[in-house]
């Protein structure tokens, strides 16, 4: 899950870590009145679920108090375009305003995990405000990693050489330590699978601050954290994927015409690459999960029949857990107000076949059934084509 | 003689009171595996199904001479059932439940270093020993006996190549899916181990997706190790950069991850990757007439 950058500041401020002054506003009004409240050189930060925002214009200075209402209208007016974003962009809705420091020194924090060793992994480097990966490429000697022992933590011992490496000294040598711990408690006490500090500053008056923040929760600890939910800026995510994320479904948005449902993340990641060998665009990934009800079932149909760009379906089910009687109980309620007028192929195997075939059978529902993977991907990429040559 | 079940293998089920545990623990007794109990806390002394219930795994194991526990336990307590089953001397966990955090997986995983337990999963669909024992959730009637070993991070696409070789005459020695997680317990390359030592296992299957390295390093590890023919299908081609494809952990991240890297690994240490999902079978046979 993500979180826009004035939120992860406020978890970071909680935990005494320091951020610049600030504070988020929703209207080109109250950002002229936040201009006025800090009285001084201001910069004006678009709030999207994305990076890269800079490069792309999503992040303005502001010197005088007439270009504040101009500058933030125009943030809000735009669909923030980055490298992050594809072609479509984001909408702003909420600006995060500060103010500006004077920077010393730009460094880098993170903490994620580290797959190979199954441990969180510290990232520190003296290449403050690029793109990690960059910096990898350019300078690999300047990127250091502290893999944590779970049953130990970060201890003094452990941070005190990255600090010496990042070039702090004295005063800020201690700091830096703390903070490294301070960031893993966080980690820990948050459930973040991204905790990221690009850049963290030494200013010129010799505090460590943290400049730009970035916090990504992991999905699988959200029951942990029921205030999360408050948290999601809707404007951010597709109409669709919060339908889906109601009915908890795997469920993203490709842009193509041919509408999926499969049940599981492999066999739906499979069918989407076997679509596209056979020249067909898939509008969407959806894995419909293993225990799902008729009634998830339903919801994840009507979902892919909603997508205006959608114009042809395959449904692909290998039934183990997930009973292909169950399948068809949901495609029928899903298509009961309104029969599609669109191709649609239902490959099933597995669990409860001749059910699942028989119902849909005698649904009425103009659908084709089949029993094998590649004879249902031929049949929708040759129904697709016809669509087109009549058309 | 297959690897890591059989049908001697004594297997408990934790969580064998919920709904999916009874059901799974039905399921596999019907296949044939020797499900000798079931352990759900506060449910202890009674029976349900025929299936004896312990308050504890030490208990279950005590009174049944368990060795193995499948685990159904949803996932906020899944971990904790986990290292509960280590505790109690479990030698094979297998754990199916989807959804545990990551930071109790990381616990657990650092945990398991010093445990003799060998842990299958978590967000998997267990294994199956042809004709003998599953300790899983996947359909035994798609596997067949025989000598391929299949290791997979996937659950339904594992049914979909299994079929394919069941349907093309190439049965199973045993088939292993490892779980879709960023942290799982044995990965690639301990499985594989086993199916390099087991006499029955002629040839392997590997079913890999996108995120991480695993595929890389099992690709690898099969260079230098392996002389039994390999062959592999890798999902996400196709799959868009910084999107999480259903499993936590299929994820292209900072241009790692991609499936295109490691089927070129894969091929370059002498592995045959099916270029589709429906030709599993077809590189299978290629990979053994090869060698």
């Amino acid at each position: 899950m993500n979180i826009h950058e004035y939120q992860a500041k406020e978890i970071l401020k909680a935990y005494g870590v320091n951020v610049p002054r600030g504070c988020m506003v929703k209207s080109a009004r109250q950002a002229g009145k936040a201009y006025q409240y800090f009285g001084c050189d201001c910069v004006f930060k678009a709030q999207v679920y994305a990076g890269g925002r800079g490069k792309a214009g999503g992040i303005r200075i502001v010197r005088d108090e007439a270009q504040a209402c101009d500058i933030a209208k125009d943030l809000f007016k735009k669909r923030l375009v980055t490298a992050q974003t594809g072609a479509h962009g984001l909408p702003v809705k909420r600006l995060l305003i500060e103010e500006i420091v004077e920077v010393e020194k730009e460094l880098y924090l993170s903490l994620t995990l580290d797959r190979r060793t199954s441990r969180y992994c510290l990232i520190a480097s003296s290449e403050g405000g690029m793109d990690i990966e960059d910096v990898a490429r350019k300078f690999p000697d300047k990127i250091h990693k502290l893999f944590i022992d779970p049953f130990l933590g970060v201890k003094a011992y452990h941070a005190r050489p990255l600090c010496v490496l990042l070039g702090l000294k004295n005063k800020l040598l201690d700091e830096g330590i703390k903070l490294i711990q301070t960031l893993y408690k966080i980690l820990l006490e948050k459930d973040c699978s991204l905790l990221e500090i690009n850049p963290l500053v030494v200013t010129k008056d010799g505090r460590l601050l943290a400049m730009d923040c970035k916090i990504n929760f992991d999905d699988n600890a959200l029951f942990r954290h029921p205030e999360y939910e408050k948290m999601i800026d809707f404007s951010q995510l597709d109409a669709l994927e919060i339908e889906a994320r109601k009915f908890d479904l795997a469920y993203i948005k490709l842009g193509g015409h041919i509408g999926c449902m499969v049940n599981g993340a492999g066999l739906a990641m499979a069918t989407l690459d076997i679509l596209k060998e056979y020249g067909t665009e898939p509008a969407n990934f959806l894995d419909v999960g293993g225990g799902a009800s008729r009634e998830k079932v339903a919801a994840a149909f009507r979902i892919i029949l909603s997508d205006k760009k959608v114009r042809g379906i395959f449904v692909n089910i290998f039934g183990g857990i997930m009973r292909c009687d169950i399948i068809a109980h949901g495609i029928i309620d899903a298509t009961k107000e309104k029969a599609p007028h669109i191709p649609i192929v239902v490959r099933m195997d597995g669990s409860n076949l001749e059910e699942g075939i028989r119902l849909l059978a005698q649904s009425g529902l103009n659908i084709e059934i089949v029993d094998n993977l590649k004879s249902g991907v031929q049949k929708i990429a040759q129904m697709m084509k016809k669509k087109k040559t009549a058309a | 003689m297959a690897i890591l079940i059989d049908k001697n293998s004594k297997i408990i089920v934790q969580g064998i009171t919920g709904k999916s545990g009874l059901l799974h623990a039905r399921q596999c007794r019907a296949y044939g595996s020797n499900i000798v109990g079931g352990v759900t806390p506060g449910r202890g002394g009674s029976s349900i199904e025929g299936f004896p219930v312990f308050d504890s795994v030490t208990e279950a194991v005590l009174h049944t001479k368990a060795t193995v526990s499948m685990i159904l336990v949803p996932a906020p307590w899944a971990a904790d059932a986990i290292l509960e089953a280590a505790e109690a001397g479990i030698e094979l966990a297998v754990c199916i439940t989807e959804g545990i955090p990551v930071r109790d997986m990381v616990m657990t995983k650092r945990y398991l270093c010093h445990s003799k337990m060998r842990l299958i999963g978590p967000n998997c669909p267990g294994l199956i020993t042809p004709g003998e024992c599953e300790v899983g959730i996947m359909p035994g009637s798609i596997h067949k006996k025989g000598n391929i070993g299949v290791v997979s991070r996937s659950g339904t696409l594992t049914y979909e190549a299994v079929k394919q070789l069941t349907d093309a005459g190439l049965g199973q020695s045993t088939c292993v899916g490892i779980g879709g997680d960023p942290i799982v317990g044995m990965d690639f390359i301990e499985v594989l181990k086993l199916f390099a030592g087991d006499v029955d296992t002629k040839g392997i299957f590997i079913i890999g997706e996108i995120g991480g390295d695993a595929e890389e390093s099992a690709a690898r590890w099969v260079k230098e190790n392996l002389k039994k023919p390999v062959a592999a299908f890798i999902a996400g081609r196709t799959a868009p950069a910084g999107k999480r494809m259903g499993h936590a952990g299929a994820i292209i991240t900072g241009g790692k991850g991609l499936a295109t890297d490691k089927i070129r690994s894969l091929e370059e240490c002498g592995v045959v990757v099916a270029q589709s999902p429906v030709k599993i079978a077809e590189a299978m046979r290629e990979a053994l007439n090869k060698n």
